[in-house]
């Protein structure tokens, strides 16, 4: 299980640039991005290196900022690569509260995933490994 | 004349009887001497010889700020000037000042009423009061301080600011009570702990004595823990006396009014019909033994209501509650009557969001639009999908069963309600 930085943002003109200075002028580097959002706020979920030192000094300039644990599975880059890894969570009926993808090596991709209830999470994990997958370690990602 | 601590514990039936004197001596002293009263109870045909139980003063017109404000500035005095020992003055930060005049008398039964809160927390002589309310015309600074003479405490007239000094005294003197505004309190004691000393061990305090604003019942439990004290509510204004007309005791459920001295009814601000114990509306109060200044039904716009039953301290007295806001801050959202404070209250059952919040008034298609933004607090799981969607729809669940009006809810930014020396503007009103 890796952590991800979750940031509440209203979903104003502007916004997002500004968060993106914040997390430069604190010297983080995202590895990945995502945003859920409405017409009224987002949800910008990111990976990046010491997401907890980027947590305080975001949460210190007024940004409301949490950490949130989430498994990083490798996946083949490949056509049903994403497919395999939620059919395993399916068979076992463990509900993905949401996830998203990206590549960040030629041959092999990062799904980002969270389970539904968090008790499951650690079974999950587990059962991925035995199916096979690589479940990545905060310094893999 | 009974016993002072007789006077507490009477039975109703006693108290009734005394206020109904006090009334009727009231409305006759108000109707010779003032010409103001005069006018207003003929023309409202209400007679003052006429009184016969205490339901007979709801025929009374009911006297107003401005009504006090056009009689600047001896107006409305009801006895030679002569007698008057002390003036006091409301400030008139919106218009004329409202003023109140004190005979020999009415400072003494002043010191006594202020005094029962001292008595409530269980002190008098014995104990050091700090006194750190404003002394001058604002009534608060010398009604704490003839309270503080009156229980037989020491009394150190320090008055507001210089918070180093007050902390200085605090520790050396070894002060037992405070009395001051409950924001001033809560900056001492922060300065305090940013002065790296520990309220609770550094300084002596048994009670907090703190009344001229309103504060929520969060903000009493935060300095009953920053300091290791009790806190009790005082009530007053200059109009009827000044701080005293009620004050809370150790059971913290209500303030006792000071019903041999001030005879209470609340009313629907709209209708100025009298409601019934237990409902909230504006407080009226008529002085039963106020020499100087005596007031009959003077709407304080106040908002609090009756606390019904008896209050386990014993005490017959009648409690109002904790204010609720005044009538000024009443608005009327499609035709009810809303209040901030009950807004406030919803909040806070939400520790998702935090104490800062805007009400936010639009019209769309002639339709009242309220619009509560609430900034998210950091203790709110808000990564787990749809947490935000659910907390608003419970908040706006919560605010339509408690104000019977629908409030659309929005979850901002901190800091994104704009802040002016601490104190949010709460509403906004767009409406054209």
């Amino acid at each position: 299980m890796i952590d991800q930085l979750t940031v509440f943002l209203e979903n104003t003109e502007g916004r997002l640039a500004k968060l993106c200075r914040a997390l430069a002028d604190a010297d983080v580097n995202m590895k990945a991005l995502t945003i859920a959002d409405t017409a009224e706020y987002g949800v910008v979920r990111i990976i990046c290196d010491d997401p907890a030192r980027a947590r305080d000094e975001l949460q210190e300039k007024g940004w409301r900022a949490m950490v949130t644990k989430v498994a990083a599975i490798e996946v083949a880059n490949r056509p049903g690569g994403l497919a395999d890894l939620l059919g395993v969570l399916d068979d076992l009926d463990i509900p993905v509260e949401y996830g998203y993808c990206f590549s960040t090596k030629g041959d092999r991709a990062v799904d980002i995933l969270k389970v539904k209830v968090s008790s499951e999470a650690d079974r999950a994990v587990q059962k991925l490994e035995e199916a096979g997958f690589r479940v990545l370690a905060q310094s893999e990602v | 004349m009974a016993r002072k601590d007789d006077v507490l514990t009477m039975g109703r039936d006693q108290i009734a009887a005394l206020q109904l004197e006090g009334i009727k001596k009231t409305v006759i002293c108000c109707y010779e001497n003032v010409p103001f009263y005069k006018r207003s109870f003929d023309e409202a045909g209400f007679d003052p010889y006429g009184v016969k139980s205490l339901d007979d003063l709801r025929k009374a017109p009911f006297v107003t700020k401005q009504d006090l404000r056009d009689n600047y500035p001896y107006g409305m005095l009801a006895v030679p000037m002569e007698d008057v020992r002390e003036i006091h003055m409301s400030s008139g930060t919106t218009g004329v000042a409202t003023v109140g005049a004190y005979t020999d008398h009415d400072l003494d039964f002043w010191g006594d009423c202020f005094a029962r809160g001292i008595s409530y927390a269980g002190c008098g002589r014995g104990d050091v009061c700090q006194i750190c309310y404003g002394y001058g015309l604002f009534t608060g600074g010398l009604g704490a301080h003839y309270g503080s003479l009156a229980s037989g405490a020491t009394t150190i007239p320090i008055s507001a600011g210089n918070t180093e000094r007050q902390i200085r005294v605090l520790r050396e003197m070894g002060s037992t009570i405070l009395c001051c505004t409950p924001s001033y309190a809560m900056h001492i004691a922060d300065s305090a702990i940013a002065m790296g000393l520990d309220p609770v061990r550094d300084f002596n305090l048994k009670v907090g004595i703190h009344g001229a604003e309103a504060f929520s019942d969060g903000f009493r439990a935060q300095l009953e823990q920053k300091f290791g004290y009790k806190v009790l509510d005082v009530y007053g204004l200059t109009e009827t006396m000044g701080p005293g007309v009620a004050v809370e005791c150790l059971e913290q459920d209500g303030l006792h009014i000071a019903e041999d001295h001030f005879y209470c009814e609340i009313v629907d601000p709209e209708t100025g019909e009298p409601l019934p114990d237990g409902e909230w509306g504006e407080l009226v109060v008529t002085t039963l033994d106020r020499e100087a200044s005596p007031v009959v039904r003077y709407r304080t716009r106040d908002i609090t209501r009756i606390v019904p039953g008896t209050c386990a301290c014993g005490r017959t007295h009648r409690r109002i509650d904790r204010l609720h806001g005044r009538t000024d801050d009443m608005l009327i959202i499609r035709g009810v009557n809303v209040f901030p404070s009950q807004i406030e209250n919803v909040m806070r059952e939400f520790d998702q969001v935090s104490s800062w919040y805007q009400i936010e008034l639009t019209t769309s298609n002639s339709l009242d639009v309220v619009t509560l933004k609430a900034e998210v607090d950091p203790r709110f799981d808000f990564d787990s999908t749809g947490a935000i969607d659910q907390l608003q729809k419970s908040i706006q669940a919560r605010l339509k069963t408690a104000l019977s009006v629908g409030v659309r809810v929005r979850l901002v930014e901190p800091m994104s309600i704009s802040r002016s020396e601490g104190k949010a503007k709460r509403v906004i009103d767009l409406r054209g």
